[in-house]
C-alpha cells in the first residue's frame, strides 16, 4: 500500500470516527439531562405533586398543581397569539408580498427572534401589566406569544417556499384560485414542516422564565382568572432552585422533569398527527 | 378552430420571447409545438391557459380566442377549467389517487357523483385497471409513468375543451412514453390537444399539425406529414434533419 493511499485511509477513518463521536455527543447530552432530572427529581414526583398546592417551608409534601395548570394556560394563550400571527404572516410573506416587503419583515422577525427574552418581558410589562396595574396570566401569555411569532413565521415561510412550484401550477392549472391553491395544496404539502416549527416554538417558550417574572409573576395559590397572576413551572423552578431548602431543591428537579415531560407529550401527540397524511417526496 | 392565436408578442420584463405569432388550433386534433430549447414553445403553450401570469413581469400583447372569445378578458380560473394542462414532470398532489383526480371537481363545486367521474377519468387516462384496487393509496406510490397518467386523468376530470401538454414524456422511460402517446391519439375524441415536445419523432407520431418555432418566431405551421416530408422553409428542414437543435 502506497503512503498516499495509507494517508487517505487514515483521513477517511479519522473523519468517520469524528462524525460518529459528534453524533453520539449530540444525542447523549439529551439523555444526560434526562437522566439527571430523573435521578434528582424522580423521587419527588408523586400524586400530590400534580394535585396539591405548594406548602410553606418546613411543611413536608405539597405539590405544584397550580404551576402545572398555570404553565398550560400560559402556553395555550401564547400559542393562540403566536401561531396564527406567525402562520398567516408567513402565508402573506411567502405567497403575496413583494420581495422588498418580505425582506423587511424577515429581517425584523430575525431581529425579534434575537431580542433577549427578558426584554420581551419588559415589553409585555409595559403593554399589559402597567395599563391594568397588576400582573396577570394574560400578560405572561402575551410575552410568550410574542416570542413564538418570529420562530413560527420564519420557519413556516421556509416550508411554504419549499413546496415545489409544479404543485402550485398543477392546482392553478385546474382552475384553483390563489387562496384555494394555498388552502388545498400548498399548506397540506407543507404542514409537517409547519407543525414541527410550531412545536419548536412551543418547546422554546415552554421553558422561558425571564419574561414571566414580571408578567405572570407567580402565585402561591390557584390563579382564579386570566386576569390574575399565575404560577408557572419555570418560575417555580427558579424560585425553588435558588432557595436554601433541600426539600424545595428536590421539588425543583421534579418540576423540571414534569416540564420536560409536558413538552415531550405534546411532541409525541403532534408527531402522531404528523405521521398521518401524505408527505411530498424529496426529488 | 378551437383556438386562434393572432399577433401574439410576449415579453419577460423587457426581453421579448415571442414575436408576432399567428396560429390556429384545430378542434379535436393534436397540434404539436416543436423547436430547440429556448425557442419559446413552452412560453407559447403557457399563454393558452394564461399560466404565464404566475410569473412576475410577464406580459402579452395580441389576441387569443377560445371558441371565438378572447381569453385575455375572461375570468382566469374559469378559463383554466376549460383549458387543462399537464406538465413536464408528473406533479400529483400529496393526496390519494382518488383525491388527486377528484381535486378539480371538488374545488369547482361540481355536483357530479365523484366516484363515477373519477373512474371515468382514470379509464380515459388508461390507468383505471392499474389503480382501481388502491384508489386511496398515496399518489406517490405510483411509478413515474403512472403518475403522469394520473395527472392526465386529473386534468380530464373537469372535462376541458383543450388539453395542453408541456413535454409530458421528458421525464419518462420509453415504455411509459409509448403508453402516453397511444393515449393522446385516443383522447382526441374528447378534447383538443396541444403538445410541446422536444422529440421530433414524437411530434411525427402523435400530431395532426405541427408548428416549428425558432427564437420566438413561428417558422412553419402545417399538417404534420407535410412539415416532416416537404418542409417549405430551409430552417425547418435543417432542424428536422438534425442539423441543429
Amino acid at each position: 500500500m502506497s503512503g498516499r493511499l495509507r494517508w487517505r485511509k487514515f483521513v477517511s477513518g479519522f473523519m468517520l470516527t469524528m462524525t460518529g463521536v459528534c453524533a453520539f455527543v449530540a444525542v447523549s447530552v439529551l439523555f444526560f439531562i434526562l437522566g439527571y432530572l430523573v435521578y434528582h427529581g424522580g423521587a419527588s414526583i408523586n400524586w400530590s405533586f400534580f394535585t396539591k398546592l405548594p406548602v410553606p417551608v418546613g411543611e413536608v409534601g405539597g405539590g405544584m398543581a397550580n404551576a402545572i395548570v398555570g404553565s398550560a394556560k400560559l402556553l395555550l394563550l401564547a400559542s393562540l397569539i403566536g401561531v396564527p400571527i406567525g402562520f398567516f404572516g408567513a402565508i402573506y410573506l411567502a405567497e403575496f408580498s413583494g420581495s422588498a416587503t418580505a425582506f423587511v419583515v424577515r429581517y425584523a422577525a430575525d431581529l425579534l427572534n434575537g431580542v433577549p427574552s427578558i426584554v420581551i418581558g419588559i415589553f409585555a410589562y409595559s403593554l399589559v401589566v402597567l395599563p391594568f396595574k397588576h400582573f396577570s396570566t394574560f400578560a405572561g401569555g402575551v410575552a410568550l406569544g410574542v416570542m413564538m411569532i418570529p420562530i413560527t413565521l420564519r420557519s413556516t415561510e421556509e416550508f411554504l417556499l419549499a413546496v415545489p412550484r409544479p404543485l402550485r401550477e398543477g392546482a392553478m392549472a385546474l382552475g384553483a384560485s390563489k387562496w384555494k391553491t394555498i388552502a388545498t395544496v400548498i399548506v397540506p404539502a407543507a404542514y409537517r414542516g409547519i407543525l414541527t416549527a410550531v412545536l419548536l416554538a412551543f418547546a422554546r417558550v415552554a421553558g422561558e422564565t425571564a419574561p414571566l417574572l414580571f408578567t405572570a409573576f407567580g402565585n402561591e395559590y390557584w390563579s382564579t382568572s386570566w386576569n390574575q397572576p399565575t404560577a408557572s413551572l419555570p418560575a417555580m423552578i427558579f424560585k425553588y432552585a435558588i432557595s436554601p431548602y433541600e426539600d424545595w431543591h428536590r421539588q425543583a428537579w421534579a418540576a423540571g422533569l414534569v416540564l420536560l415531560g409536558l413538552i415531550l407529550v405534546v411532541n409525541i401527540v403532534a408527531r402522531g398527527i404528523l405521521a398521518r397524511g401524505i408527505a411530498v417526496p424529496r426529488s | 378552430m378551437r383556438m386562434t392565436v393572432s399577433k401574439v408578442n410576449f415579453f419577460y420584463g423587457s426581453k421579448q420571447t415571442l414575436f408576432d405569432i399567428n396560429l390556429g388550433i384545430a378542434t379535436n386534433k393534436v397540434t404539436a409545438l416543436i423547436g430547440p430549447s429556448g425557442c419559446g414553445k413552452s412560453t407559447l403553450l403557457r399563454t393558452f391557459n394564461r399560466m404565464y401570469e404566475t410569473v412576475r413581469n410577464a406580459r402579452l400583447d395580441g389576441e387569443i380566442l377560445l371558441d371565438g372569445q378572447n381569453i385575455l378578458s375572461q375570468d382566469v380560473t374559469a378559463l383554466r377549467r376549460r383549458v387543462g394542462m399537464v406538465f413536464q414532470r408528473p406533479n400529483p398532489f400529496p393526496k390519494s389517487i382518488f383525491d388527486n383526480v377528484a381535486y378539480g371537481l371538488k374545488i369547482n363545486g361540481s355536483k357530479l357523483p365523484l366516484a363515477e367521474a373519477v373512474e371515468k377519468s382514470l379509464r380515459h387516462a388508461a390507468l383505471w385497471d392499474e389503480v382501481k384496487d388502491h384508489l386511496h393509496k398515496s399518489a406517490y406510490e405510483l411509478s413515474g409513468g403512472q403518475q403522469q397518467r394520473l395527472c392526465i386523468a386529473r386534468a380530464l376530470a373537469v372535462e376541458p375543451e383543450v388539453l395542453l401538454l408541456d413535454e409530458p414524456c421528458s421525464a419518462l422511460d420509453p415504455i411509459s412514453t409509448a403508453k402516453i402517446e397511444e393515449l393522446l391519439v385516443q383522447l382526441k375524441d374528447l378534447c383538443t390537444i396541444v403538445i410541446v415536445t422536444h422529440n421530433m419523432q414524437q411530434a411525427a407520431r402523435v400530431s395532426d399539425f405541427t408548428a416549428f418555432l425558432l427564437t420566438g418566431q413561428l417558422i412553419e405551421f402545417s399538417p404534420t406529414p407535410h412539415l416532416f416530408t416537404t418542409p417549405s422553409d430551409p430552417r425547418t428542414e435543417a432542424y428536422i434533419t438534425g442539423r441543429f437543435g
